[in-house]
């Protein structure tokens, strides 16, 4: 943002008449600039901070969603239960499986697929395909998959069987619930991830490549020493964007998790990841919707907290071509 | 601060609100799929709405010949959940309509969005005048002091209290002596047999019809569920070399998946047979007996029967879902609920038929008596008419009007009766669920706060032991963490 040509305006305008046209036409821009800003201010206020400050509030309270207006104030109490909560702990460990298996495998294949992308082919069909699971509802995708990998008719059982393998029930597997349900999201924003990639990868002056085959590189070495230090920048805000949705995981597991019959979190609570925990303590406990705000409290600041220490680690704000 | 800078700090609140909301938008899906959603709601809204109009078009029209009469002209909303028995109350809003000139105005929706649905109307003050009413939802409501008292309006009206089966009424009285609800219908349960499988094992009807269980060897129900199973080499359960780990038919089948601290029907059946109670009194108990050796050891016996094979594992029954495993005649026997008698009895896959629950240790067969009621929300702007409308659904002339439709049993006797010549007059024989009431052998829902956490405690710590990897121990620690709740 330019803030350079601000100070000028205020006291003595009207004193010096020749800069007085200069400095009302920075004004004017201000004034028109507001019009366009409004509607995203408004948003911002009522969809964003007044909600966030109305649950901070709440996480000091006890209160029932039944009935938001006879709530009682409990200090930090909503707090120091929680870390006592060996559920919560419980999602927060599953939770962090979950990002560990979707991120990791995810960015890497994302990468790989806009290497290949930007190297091999500039094709728009094959960009409008790679983004095809992408437009998926979340929802869904998780019905899908429910299917895909059920024991009985899933196609998934019925290759297993094809190879002589006994079918495995993924997602009612206390073993495979969460790496099933981490390669479903892998699956959805892979894509995704690849084009952010690929936008970035075309920043990236192709003479750099030449000159690195003239002085006979291989195509690992170029990736290694030319595109991801390149690509840092890029590489940096995708991972935050992407771990902070991962981290907020919800709607595939409320889906899928559990199997067909099972409910969300099964089984045996492997699947209740720290989103569907917050719910299930909104809106099917009794009295603990000030307890479900206060893990979101929580969730929101450790989000900021990675957020931020991630930027500073990959040095985001600095590019390497400057 | 003069108006210059005023506007440049504007300006730049706006700009942040940009940066901050397009990191929102980007960061996460919510804002997309909760316009997806919207737009799916929209749609069920509207297909609704048009299921509604043509609903109301015929209400308004009775409504219209009875104004003259009646000429109340108020409108009440019901909500329900059961698309089944929306045809029967509607039937009973024209007739409620035709007596009173109170509207009903009656919408359904599926069992989760309807307390959804509900639950997001209490925070908002956006629910109707009445509606259908359970026992395991209705003391979190109490509680938060959502639902109108009916005690006065029953002393004005003088409305009898004693006119249902035995213990129905009593279930919707607080421990204040406050009542909550008139009860609409009961349910009980039996066992569903798929009879072209009991004719493969060589079995008739008669051979399941009077079966004996105990949580030691299992009793008849155990021998004839080994005879149901059947591995893919096609040997059977009772059979020298059944395979237990390649199990193509199952003998016997919980309906509930094992991760359920209710089992109404999946354990409930056999743990009540065995002398065993959910709570120390009920309705309102304090502590839970999960912890008693009756219940752990039928916990015990059904996980020895997935260890047989006999019954499906964790995996199996919540990946596929037991309605579909024995729709696809995988399963030979399972226990269900009266509100699925159509269900099976319309199935095209199975030929299925209704037999009683086993007799127990106790001497007795038993089975959960759930009933729901209408109770009426303390938003209601017109509570004299929404008790109108309670006391016209709970009264003979309404429950006879839903039992002939054949759906479910009507709370008062003459109406149970002639949801029972409905059935029969369709092929059905469901005397192995009144069998129950005729018996007395039926024990309560237990009734006790908490519901949604111990559901989560105790369904897990009983698929625990179903799954192999825990013992009465388990149960017993899961017990007590409830009953710390419910004490806390």
């Amino acid at each position: 943002m330019t803030t350079a040509a601000a100070p000028v305006a205020g006291s003595d305008a009207s004193a010096e008449k020749p800069k007085r046209g200069k400095s009302s036409v920075d004004n004017d821009g201000w004034k028109v600039a507001i019009w366009f800003l409004l509607p995203s201010l408004i948003g911002f206020l009522v969809f964003y901070l007044i909600p966030t400050i109305r649950a901070i509030r709440l996480s000091f309270q006890k209160v029932s969603i039944l009935n938001p207006a006879a709530a009682t104030s409990v200090g930090w109490e909503n707090y120091t239960d929680i870390m006592e909560d060996a559920d919560f702990w419980n999602s927060a460990w599953v939770t962090l499986q979950y990002v560990v298996i979707n991120i990791g495998i995810q960015t890497v294949l994302a990468l790989g697929l806009a290497v290949l992308m930007s190297r091999l082919t500039e094709s728009l069909i094959v960009r409008a395909t790679i983004l095809l699971p992408w437009i998926l509802p979340n929802i869904l995708v998780g019905l899908l998959f429910l299917f895909i990998f059920d024991p009985t008719v899933g196609i998934v059982a019925q290759v297993f069987k094809f190879f002589g393998f006994d079918p495995i029930a993924f997602l009612a597997s206390t073993t495979w619930v969460i790496p099933a349900l981490a390669l479903i999201n892998v699956w959805k924003f892979t894509g995704y991830t690849a084009l952010l990639f690929f936008a970035g990868l075309q920043t990236i002056p192709k003479m750099l490549y030449e000159a690195g085959s003239i002085d006979g590189a291989t195509e690992w070495q170029m990736f290694r020493s030319i595109t991801i230090p390149l690509l840092r920048p890029i590489l940096a805000l995708v991972m935050v964007v992407s771990l902070i949705g991962s981290f907020q995981v919800f709607d595939v597991v409320a889906a899928a998790g559990g199997g067909v019959q099972g409910s969300p979190g099964d089984p045996l609570g492997k699947s209740r990841v720290l989103y569907l925990y917050i719910y299930e303590n909104a809106f099917l406990f009794q009295n603990k919707f000030g307890y479900a705000a206060a893990l979101a409290t929580i969730l929101m600041i450790f989000l900021t907290v990675i957020t931020l220490l991630q930027l500073r680690l990959l040095r985001a704000d600095q590019s390497d071509l400057a | 601060m003069s108006k210059n800078a005023l506007w440049r700090l504007l300006a730049l609140l706006c700009a942040l609100a940009m940066v901050a909301s397009a990191c929102g938008g980007g960061s996460d899906d919510a804002a997309e799929d909760s316009a997806d959603t919207e737009t799916e709601a929209a749609e069920e809204e509207e297909a609704m709405e048009d299921e509604e109009a043509d609903a109301e078009a015929s209400e308004d029209e009775e409504a219209m010949e009875e104004e003259a009469a009646a000429g109340d002209g108020a409108t009440i909303s019901y909500w329900l959940w059961d698309g089944n028995q929306q045809p029967f109350y509607e039937q009973c809003a024209a007739d409620f309509t035709a007596e009173s000139g109170i509207n009903v105005e009656i919408t359904q929706f599926g069992w989760a969005d309807y307390w959804d649905g509900l639950t997001a109307g209490f925070a908002t003050g956006d629910v109707p005048d009445v509606f259908t009413d359970h026992l395991a939802r209705y003391p979190e409501f109490i509680d938060a002091g959502v639902l109108v008292p009916l005690n006065d309006f029953i002393d004005a009206d003088g409305v009898a209290t004693d006119i249902y089966f035995p213990g129905l009424a009593d279930l919707w009285v607080a421990p204040d002596g406050s009542r909550y609800g008139l009860p609409k219908d009961f349910d009980t349960i039996a066992l569903v047999v798929n009879e072209a499988l009991l004719e493969d094992a060589g079995l008739t009807l008669d051979d399941v019809s009077n079966l004996d269980w105990n949580p030691t060897d299992g009793g008849s129900l155990e021998a004839v569920a080994a005879q149901l199973s059947v591995d893919a080499n096609g040997v059977r359960g009772n059979e020298d070399g059944f395979d237990a780990s390649d199990v193509v038919q199952y003998g016997f089948m919980s309906q509930t998946n094992y991760a359920d601290a209710f089992g109404q029907t999946g354990f409930s059946m056999l743990t009540g047979a065995n002398g065993w109670d959910f709570l120390d009194t009920n309705p309102w108990g304090s502590v839970y007996n999960y912890g008693d050796a009756e219940f752990t050891d039928t916990i015990g016996w059904m996980a020895s029967m997935v260890e047989k094979g006999f019954s499906p594992d964790s995996e199996t029954l919540a990946g596929t879902g037991s309605d579909t495993i024995f729709d696809a005649g995988q399963a030979a026997i399972m226990p269900d609920g009266s509100w699925k008698i159509g269900t099976w009895s319309t199935s095209e896959n199975v030929d299925a038929a209704f037999v009683p629950t086993p007799v127990g240790p106790s001497g007795n067969r038993a089975s959960m008596f759930n009933g729901l009621a209408d109770s009426i929300t303390t938003a209601s702007e017109n509570p004299e008419a929404a008790w109108e409308w309670v006391k016209y659904m709970a009264s003979p002339a309404c429950q006879e009007t839903i039992g002939a439709g054949g759906v479910v049993f009507p709370a008062i006797e003459s109406g149970a009766k002639l949801a029972e010549e409905a059935f029969l007059a369709n092929g059905v024989d469901v005397s192995a669920f009144t069998v129950h009431v005729d018996e007395g052998t039926t024990f309560t829902f237990p009734i006790a706060g908490q519901a949604g956490e111990v559901s989560n405690i105790m369904g897990d710590a009983i698929d625990t032991v179903i799954r192999g990897e825990g013992d009465a121990s388990t149960i017993s620690a899961a017990n007590d963490e409830v009953n710390e709740l419910l004490a806390g």
